[in-house]
């Protein structure tokens, strides 16, 4: 799928919604607890559930990375599968959390 | 990208959350804000206004204005209110064909401008209570503009700095964890809609989750009451906000505000004796000094509450000092201290503070970008970075005074006469001078009953600066010149000593 910074997209397997903070030019093989994800728009009842290892769920307001970081996903709807690029699943953007500074 | 995810997101995690307002019961939620805001959306969608100026103190009109903008695709601009009539009128033709939002008092200085419809305050916040909202629509195109935010000008004509949703959205998503705060937390916003601290605290407590409480007229009597009252937790000050505070907790024996746990201050130089005090005064609050620029959608670099214990208990002067640092640059940005052909600087050295980040934005309405090919923004302040990695701003490269071949910062001055238990306020501004380029006039302002004399003052510095650093001149005001948001008017200053005689002390 190709995706741009602002794309939504959405797990066909589960409830999680995201948006694309930072994508990388080429096709991207993403997907949520194993199945690749879906445009925003599409209204298609999709069945199934997370796969095995990639059922570990998404938390809403997380970033999702893939190592080399040149894909970011904010979770803007949590749900029961994981997010990944292939097989390899996408890492939370550890971050340290700033005091208010307005 | 566009900055109403951040306004979706809270409404879908914890819509029952008081957004705004006080919390005895009058207050909107974050599901009635997103709602609101899509209603504000339709009406702006219906005129052919492109850009929604605002022209009114701060209430739930802001933010329900802000977001309908984003959600309408159309750039907020908020105006300084505190301009003249004529002043209002240019820049309501510079941005038309617009809509503005308007105080009613306020809405008279937009009459006559062509292409500009002014709505009342009450009359916009009634439409936007009716009908059915509409469908999540808002475009994602991360280049959209959000913001549109006409700089101070204390050196100028004022220019419009460009925030687009990629700027405001990254410094969001860096710097403030979703829902990070709890249901009683609540921010005290006193800082005007036209401020980018202003903008920037709406965005930050929607999506931290932190109720806004407003102060549309600061005055620090009103600002402890409400803090008192609402059980604020956190607030943001400019300086001189935050040495009016001070003064008024110091006037209210045994007041204290037990709720406050962070305060945050920023905007302009803080006097080392005013945060001393205020550190003094209000020991169970933690503080923050954030420095940030319009154009890099607001902090940059922080001074945390960890940094300002470790300053304050170091034996070390070059630890303690810290407290007049603006800390550590924000971990998603780099900084940078250049020479004037943009050659890095070793630490310690003093030169122009660069930054390059997602959230930096560096472009002006109709004068292009000011970042250099690789990114980097140059924000015409001075500073370094210490051995430690903290950031000491010294002011604007304008304002440095060059005598005799020296580069001199004037906060450097400023700060040793600050260290005089008598001196309230100081500024040191160059003055043009045949011999030496410019020479250094400082003007000081005395505590009250203070008649401390020049001479003494002058011996006082001399101590701690270098004799090429010591001001030629002292003049004594009652006041300093600064505008409504805390800035130090220099140009006013070097105005009114223009005709200073040069040949006397």
């Amino acid at each position: 799928m190709e995706l741009r910074a602002g794309s939504r997209i959405k797990s066909a397997v589960c409830d999680t919604e995201v948006i694309a903070v930072k994508a990388p030019a080429e096709d991207i093989d993403i997907r949520c607890g194993g199945v690749p994800m879906t445009e925003h728009t599409n209204s298609e009842e999709e069945g199934g559930t997370p796969a095995m290892g990639a059922d570990g769920g998404t938390l809403m307001g997380k970033r999702y990375v893939n190592p080399e970081e040149t894909l970011e996903l904010l979770c803007t709807k949590p749900g029961a599968g994981s997010l990944g690029v292939g097989d390899t699943l996408l890492e939370i953007k550890e971050s340290k959390p700033l005091p208010a500074s307005d | 990208m566009n900055l109403m995810m951040l306004l979706e997101m809270a409404s879908s995690a914890f819509g029952d959350r008081i957004a705004i307002g006080s919390k005895d019961g009058s207050g909107v939620s974050y599901t009635t804000l997103y709602e609101n805001s899509g209603r504000a959306a339709q009406l702006f969608r219906s005129s052919p206004a492109e850009k929604i100026a605002f022209l009114d103190t701060s209430s739930i009109a802001l933010p329900t204005a802000l977001f309908g903008s984003a959600w309408a695709g159309l750039p907020f601009v908020p105006l300084n209110y505190r301009l003249t009539g004529d002043e209002i009128r240019e820049l309501g033709s510079e941005i038309a064909p617009a809509i503005g939002v308007a105080n009613v008092s306020m809405q008279d200085a937009l009459k006559g401008v062509p292409e500009f419809e002014a709505i009342e305050r009450e009359d916009f916040l009634s439409q936007t209570r009716e009908g059915e909202p509409p469908d999540a629509d808002w475009g994602m195109d991360p280049d959209q503009i959000a913001i549109l935010l006409f700089t101070s000008g204390t050196t100028g004509a004022p220019k419009a700095a460009v925030l687009r949703h990629s700027h405001l959205v990254s410094y969001i998503l860096g710097s403030v964890e979703f829902m990070g705060a709890g249901d009683e937390e609540a921010t005290l916003v006193s800082v005007p809609p036209y401020h980018v601290a202003g903008m920037a605290a709406l965005c930050s407590s929607v999506y931290a989750g932190r109720r806004i409480v407003q102060l549309p007229n600061f005055d620090a009597a009103s600002w402890v009451d409400t803090a008192i009252k609402e059980s604020v937790t956190h607030a943001m000050v400019v300086p001189t906000m935050l040495s009016r505070i001070v003064d008024e907790i110091e006037k209210r024996p045994g007041v204290s505000i037990d709720s406050l746990r962070a305060l945050s201050y920023g905007g302009g130089k803080m006097p080392r004796p005013v945060i001393e005090k205020a550190l003094h005064l209000l020991p169970d609050t933690n503080f923050v000094n954030a420095y940030g620029l319009t154009e890099t959608s607001s902090t940059i670099s922080v001074l945390g509450p960890e940094d300002h214990r470790n300053a304050l208990e170091s034996e070390e002067e070059s630890i303690r000092r810290r407290l007049s640092s603006a800390g550590k640059p924000l971990p998603n940005l780099e900084v940078s201290i250049r020479d004037e052909e943009g050659k890095v600087l070793a630490a310690g050295t003093s030169g122009e503070i660069w930054v390059r980040g997602e959230q930096v934005s560096g472009e002006y309405l109709g004068h292009g970008t000011k970042l250099t090919d690789d990114g980097w923004f140059p924000t015409n302040d001075g500073g370094f970075l210490d051995e430690g990695g903290y950031l000491f701003v010294e002011g604007r490269i304008d304002d440095i005074i060059i005598r005799g071949g020296e580069n001199i910062s004037p906060g450097e001055i400023e700060e040793a006469l600050l260290t005089h238990p008598e001196i309230r306020d100081a500024a040191a501004i160059g003055i043009p001078d045949t011999q030496w380029g410019e020479i250094i006039v400082a003007v000081i302002v005395l505590s009250n009953g203070s008649n401390l004399p020049v001479d003494e003052v002058k011996a006082f510095v001399k101590d701690q600066l270098r004799s090429s650093r010591t001001p030629d001149h002292i003049v004594t005001m009652d006041e300093l010149p600064y505008n409504e948001t805390g800035k130090l008017l220099r140009r006013v200053l070097r105005e009114n000593l223009s005709d200073f005689p040069t040949d006397e002390g």
